[in-house]
């Protein structure tokens, strides 16, 4: 990122100054939120990921004790913006709740909105293990079934591990966007890469080069993550 | 619990409730997510069409750039773009309304993702309608005109679908320049009168009412549009 912020450095393009953003200022201001952003990603993932597994485990079996909550739940989540769901649980985690986490009182928002990504994300991830649950034949289910294995042993050795591989691709998109989405944060002022970016420039009075590079090194980080998604799918392509 | 949805009889400070100032939001709401979808329908197919363009590696390159860009830079910072930096690079933009650069910022955004689906249907089509295009002596423009286009609208209309409900939901990050919608209303008024959970379902049933009344307008254009003993089998859309 210096080696960025000294290209653009400068070069007094359009009446911006991009050479304010030395690795001073970033290393003080940025690194931090670049760091939460990942975090924030990486457990909204991997959260979102168990938890939707089991909505869509619900939803698929035949009880509706279980199937109609996780779908009231799944569909709920996705009727409503992402920002209403951050603002929603900013407003009804009780303050006892951040007590008890270890530095949770200084960083009210930054706990909430990694509650709120797990449980919105898992909505979207449930979708896409239901696809892909659904996407195995059901003669493997019958295959499993007839070799005396139960309905734990039939899900967990044959049909997830074959699901969550060909869902693979999309799972890894969905995380790309839920990257993006990271930046959403914002409304409850969580300190998150944009963040960063943005009170570096106010404080230098350099508003308008913090947005741009922030979006440079969004693309960049973005744009690589899909190339390689892409790379990804064609290897599993050729596999199938 | 104890409710008080009387708060929303009180008057905000300007002479109109809060029920006529959420209503008010909703109309905002509507207005940008609507203007947002003619923009992004219009640019998603341009791009979504020159990207399918045979024996045009030009088009099709820039086409493809414009899809790289626009969708992997998170909505927030390219509002943040419009807003701020563009009327600063180029000052005559500075006599815009923010409502008209946060339906660019949103249009073009969701313009990536339509251009995407349109891409997916036309090449969803069998290469012989191409052919038969064609044969028929139609220019290019001409096949794409009565034979391609057409049915690969039809095709896409499930993803379009939910396309257009993300944007309607993704409206919401339009709070973050001040646009006077539903998201921005929440903030303010949970901050003035401390009815959070009254203001937030409000808001959120109208979120998801919207959501709900687009979902019923596409499957009514989908059930004029179809062709008798044709039946659509169409990509499914991700994201949020």
């Amino acid at each position: 990122m210096s080696w960025l912020a000294h290209q653009a450095g400068g070069i007094d393009m359009l009446g911006l100054d991009m050479s304010f953003l030395n690795w001073e200022i970033i290393s003080k201001f940025v690194v931090k939120g670049f760091w939460f952003s990942i975090q924030l990603t990486v457990i909204a993932t991997i959260g979102g990921i168990i938890l939707g597994t089991i909505l869509a485990l619900m939803r698929l079996s035949g009880n509706a004790i279980l199937s109609t909550p996780a779908t009231v739940y799944v569909n709920g989540m996705r009727s409503v913006p992402l920002v209403m769901v951050i603002l929603w649980f900013f407003l009804l985690v009780p303050a006892g709740f951040y007590a008890l986490i270890p530095g949770g009182a200084n960083n009210r928002a930054e706990i909430s909105a990694i509650i709120t990504f797990v449980a919105f994300e898992a909505a979207y991830f449930s979708e896409i293990m239901r696809a892909g649950i659904q996407s195995i034949s059901r003669g493997q289910v019958n295959a499993g079934r007839a070799l005396g294995m139960t309905y734990a042993q039939n899900m967990k050795l044959i049909v997830l591990p074959q699901a969550f591989r060909n869902m693979v691709p999309i799972l890894l998109t969905q995380t790309i966007i839920l990257f993006q989405d990271t930046s959403l944060v914002y409304a409850i002022g969580a300190y998150d890469m944009l963040k960063g970016f943005t009170t570096a420039g106010k404080i230098y009075g350099r508003t308008e080069e913090a947005y741009l590079l922030a979006a440079v090194v969004y693309f960049a980080m973005c744009f690589g993550l899909s190339y390689l998604v892409k790379r990804l799918q064609n290897k599993i392509a050729i596999i199938r | 619990m104890n409710w008080d949805w009387k708060v929303f009889l009180n008057d905000d400070g300007s002479g109109r409730t809060y029920l006529q100032w959420m209503f008010d939001a909703w109309g905002w709401t509507l207005a940008v997510a609507g203007a947002s979808w003619v923009v992004a329908m219009v640019v998603g197919l341009m791009f979504g069409t020159l990207r399918t363009l045979p024996n045009n590696p030009v088009l099709s390159r820039i086409a493809n750039a414009w899809v790289e860009l626009f969708r992997n830079i998170p909505l927030l910072v390219q509002i943040f773009i419009w807003y701020f930096v563009i009327p600063k690079i180029f000052p005559p933009m500075k006599q815009v309304p923010g409502f008209v650069l946060v339906v660019f910022a949103l249009g073009f955004f969701t313009s990536a993702r339509i251009a995407e689906q349109v891409r997916a249907g036309v090449q969803a089509l069998p290469r012989g309608q191409r052919y038969a295009g064609m044969a028929m002596g139609f220019t290019t423009a001409q096949t794409y005109r009565y034979v391609i286009l057409p049915m690969a609208l039809r095709i896409i209309i499930p993803p379009l679908t939910s396309e257009s409900m993300n944007l309607l939901k993704n409206s919401s990050v339009a709070f973050a320049v001040s646009i006077a919608e539903l998201t921005m209303f929440a903030m303010q008024a949970q901050e003035e009168t401390s009815r959070g959970i009254e203001i937030y379902l409000a808001v959120t049933v109208l979120y998801a009412v919207s959501a709900f009344a687009v979902n019923r307008i596409f499957a009514l254009i989908e059930k004029k549009a179809q062709i008798p003993g044709y039946v659509m089998a169409g990509a499914s859309g991700g994201g949020h």
